[in-house]
């Protein structure tokens, strides 16, 4: 077993500093989500692990190698599907093998992860004709294809009604059973990082860092009712409000300095 | 009520009013002529085959033109859309130069060529290089950035990430080009043409009225109408509808 190390600090843009000092160390077959409120950088911290973003100080590393471009050991969704609509949905799944795999192992490679998140039936179906929850999980599919070291997941079920992600919730926890893929998870939802991770680290803003990191040891599935996660989300609501109150604030004095 | 019906009933009404100003004299008949001697001159000009080979030369032109200017005009707007550099330096004189009418360049063309049929060309290529270059540049600037990122997590950079994720994505805004650029040269062939030594369309067109074949005159305007519009409707529009259908830009 190879342990997955990684390891951030800083990100300047201009001079606006998102966050700095960021030291975080994520074994192999773990969950983790990076919770914060919004500002805090949490999803430029993915991308730069996806290497969408540069490093400007400090270093990620994946199994000892520094990141530093965008690759296919590193899968990622995207809050919005991102599916190319010029291709049907078993294309859009082969996309990132072409040239990899022959024309064949491609396809069963697809087939096999379409069958996953139970899309076989839509093979053919361009992606413009699904639903917003059936997209989701062709770009699932798809970053999975890749047989990546790690899955990215960017707010990957933002953009959804709350019936759907409960559905994908589920599904994603049976692929990730099934798969044994390390998972980085961005979201700004506290159940949904409590419902789903083995660790949730929690971000702060002005300046961005980690302000917690809970190990969550409790029996999958988990239920919303469990006395045990209705402790932890208080815990961690408790945490977020101090920070969501402190970019209040610093909105408002701004407001009235003007 | 059918819309072929009404578009019909909406022609014969125009005839209508047509035959009523011929029959009430305002005009000579030999600036105005009558719709029958209108339908006379068609039926004769293709009888006759003036009419066909007239078209014959101009559909030559045109292809060799347009052809051309949907070339140029693509080279042009990939450079312009891919390098912001070349973008600020050039991009705003290819507006300006879209916004010339391309009867503008018909002297320039017959000074420089002649009267030949390449003059003729010269000016459709003129007529369709620019709004295709102005059509390819924002196809490519409106690639959506999204896709560009999901791409390059998978590993696709450079020329794959050009040719599989930025040409297929910008297929909607290209069709449209190609629309464009084909009206625009469509009327750039006309201009030419009507300055030109023939043969052609346009040509005809001019030796008609140096004759005082108003008939021949309404007939050709007919005809070059009659095109315009079957070829819009019929093969462009068809495509790019399918097009937007197909890429998800559209209700199907």
């Amino acid at each position: 077993m190879k342990n997955v190390g990684k390891t951030f600090e800083d990100q300047e843009q201009g001079s606006f500093q998102v966050f700095s000092d960021i030291d975080l160390d994520i074994k192999e077959n773990q969950f983790v989500s990076l919770l914060g409120p919004s500002g805090c950088g949490k999803s430029t911290l993915l991308s730069m692990v996806a290497g969408l973003e540069s490093v400007t100080e400090g270093s990620i590393m994946l199994e000892d190698k520094e990141i530093k471009k965008a690759g296919p050991d590193r899968g990622m969704v995207f809050q919005q599907a991102s599916l190319f609509p010029w291709l049907n949905v078993k294309e859009n799944v082969m996309f990132p093998l072409k040239k990899k795999l022959s024309k064949q192992e491609a396809s069963e490679r697809a087939d096999r992860f379409l069958q996953m998140v139970h899309l076989s039936r839509f093979k053919e179906h361009y992606t413009h004709e699904l639903s917003g929850g059936m997209q989701q999980r062709v770009a699932i599919a798809r970053a999975l294809a890749m047989d990546p070291k790690v899955l990215l997941m960017d707010e990957p079920f933002g953009a959804l009604d709350e019936q759907t992600r409960h559905i994908l919730h589920e599904e994603l926890m049976k692929i990730w059973e099934e798969t044994q893929k390390t998972i980085l998870f961005v979201t700004h939802s506290i159940q949904e990082a409590i419902k789903l991770s083995d660790r949730v680290v929690v971000m702060g803003t002005r300046p961005g860092k980690i302000i917690a990191d809970f190990k969550i040891d409790l029996p999958r599935p988990r239920k919303r009712e469990d006395q045990q996660v209705i402790e932890l989300e208080k815990k961690v609501m408790n945490l977020l409000e101090g920070e969501i109150n402190k970019v209040l604030k610093e909105e408002l004095s701004h407001e009235y300095s003007h | 009520m059918n819309t072929a019906i009404k578009r019909i009933l909406f022609l014969i009404v125009i005839i209508g009013i047509w035959q009523l100003v011929f029959t009430a004299g305002i005009f000579e008949e030999i600036v105005f002529p009558a719709p029958i001697s209108v339908a006379e001159a068609l039926y004769v000009g293709f009888a006759d085959g003036d009419f066909v080979g007239a078209l014959g030369a101009s559909f030559k032109h045109l292809f060799m033109g347009l052809s051309l200017a949907i070339l140029l005009g693509t080279m042009l707007g990939v450079i312009l859309g891919k390098s912001k550099q070349a973008d600020e330096t050039a991009g705003m004189y290819l507006i300006a130069l879209q916004s010339i009418p391309s009867i503008v360049w018909v002297p320039l063309a017959i000074m420089l060529f002649g009267f030949t049929e390449f003059a003729v060309v010269f000016v459709v290529v003129l007529g369709g290089t620019f709004v295709m270059a102005l059509n390819v540049r924002s196809a490519i600037h409106s690639v959506p950035p999204q896709l560009v990122r999901a791409a390059r997590t998978m590993g696709t950079n450079g020329a794959p990430l050009f040719f599989r994720v930025e040409v297929p994505s910008s297929v909607p805004y290209f069709i449209t080009g190609i629309r464009l650029a084909w009206a625009f040269s469509w009327r750039a062939l006309m201009a030419g043409e009507l300055l030109s030594n023939g043969p052609g369309l346009g040509y005809s067109l001019r030796y008609a009225q140096d004759y005082a074949r108003m008939d021949q005159v309404v007939a050709i305007i007919i005809i070059i109408g009659v095109i315009g519009a079957v070829v819009d409707q019929l093969v462009f529009s068809k495509f790019e509808k399918s097009v937007m259908r197909r890429w998800g830009l559209a209700k199907s």
